[in-house]
């Protein structure tokens, strides 16, 4: 249907955000970007192995299993649409971070082991 | 040959799927998007992969030193007995999508059924190869619908597929001597019980994308028998080229 750019664009975040099978996506418009995290066989837990781009969430996990798991690398996928995670800003990096570098005695670094104990 | 029948029938089961691959092969490169390029070489390399373990039977059946290799690479085009479905040339992404699901949903309640076949090598290949054929149906279903329910022009495409592939779809169930004495021997499942699965698929996910059968009744076929149709022999110039170039190559 003949529309302008950014109706179409509104229409498309509409349908993206409340519906949970969005099919009308043979548009022009370029489809979102999701983060895809991965469990390998041995790990305990999901870890993000990188990026790609899809329709809606059915094909972002066909997706990812195409591109990051066709060696064998994992028994679960996680798929997140990446505008939906909120990232630390880098020009705040210092006021963050940097802080806590000086903080060397919040590491359980300067505890005496007795010489008794196991596992440690 | 003992088995004549079953070697008969590995090479028209081994030859969909080498054909298939090699088009699907065609791809690599052109994808619509990466993310699709790379599924449908994952296909592709899927069906290659399972022509060479259909193709390793029969060379064990046909014994002569034979192998894959030879099988899949050294005949003449009178001697593959691929459908033509398989062998039509990849058009545009609707046409490929459209021309693997009516293959997919044929191939899954095959396999499904020849779980239970008398022959247990031939359960075998069935039961590894099933797992990767839920996945292309899947994929390929998937994409029929969303294509067919999409935009105006998607749904035409799509519809243009449908109308110029569906003559192709009945030559899947194609049975001569071959099929009949593996069936009556419960070798092969029953064609109808195949049929019925694929019939029902086919409908409900054709329902689901807004797309018309055709009821013309029009039906292509000949590729069982080696007849086939202007492309095939397009494709194996490029598969057999460097057999046929340099004899007994390895890489």
């Amino acid at each position: 249907m003949p529309m302008q750019k950014n109706e179409q664009k509104e229409e498309w975040q509409f349908k993206h955000y409340f519906h949970q099978s969005n099919r009308n996506i043979m548009s022009n418009q370029e489809w979102p970007l999701w983060e895809v995290f991965i469990r390998s066989k041995q790990g305990l837990n999901h870890k993000h192995v990188g990026s790609l781009r899809a329709a809606d969430a059915t094909m972002a996990l066909e997706n990812a299993r195409d591109v990051y798991t066709r060696r064998s690398e994992g028994i679960s996928i996680w798929v997140v649409e990446s505008n939906l995670v909120h990232a630390s800003d880098p020009t705040e990096a210092d006021m963050f971070f940097e802080p806590s570098d000086s903080k060397i005695y919040r590491h359980p670094t300067f505890y005496e082991v007795p010489d008794g104990v196991k596992h440690m | 040959m003992k088995n004549e029948a079953l070697y008969n029938y590995l090479l028209r089961l081994g030859d969909d799927s080498l054909i298939l691959g090699q088009r699907l092969a065609e791809w690599c490169g052109h994808g619509p998007i990466l993310e699709e390029d790379i599924a449908m070489t994952n296909i592709s390399l899927d069906l290659i992969g399972q022509a060479m373990n259909i193709f390793d039977y029969a060379a064990e059946i046909e014994g002569n030193g034979s192998d894959h290799d030879k099988i899949a690479m050294l005949r003449y085009e009178h001697q593959y007995v691929n459908t033509l479905l398989v062998e039509q040339p990849n058009k545009d992404f609707a046409f490929t999508m459209v021309r693997q699901f009516i293959f997919d949903a044929f191939r899954k309640p095959l396999y499904e059924l020849m779980q239970n076949s008398k022959d247990k090598q031939l359960s075998a290949i069935a039961e590894k190869s099933l797992k990767e054929t839920k996945y292309h149906l899947k994929h390929s279903s998937e994409w029929v619908i969303r294509m067919g329910d999409g935009t105006e022009e998607s749904h035409n495409r799509a519809q243009k597929a449908v109308d110029d592939l569906w003559r192709y779809a009945d030559e899947l169930f194609f049975q001569d001597d071959v099929e009949k004495s593996l069936i009556e021997n419960g070798i092969l499942p029953k064609y109808d019980e195949v049929k019925q699965a694929w019939q029902q698929t086919v409908e409900a996910v054709m329902n689901e994308a807004t797309l018309q059968i055709p009821t013309n009744g029009w039906t292509f076929g000949g590729g069982r028998i080696g007849r086939h149709s202007e492309h095939m022999g397009f494709i194996l110039a490029e598969l057999q080229y460097m057999q046929r170039a340099y004899p007994n190559m390895q890489w």
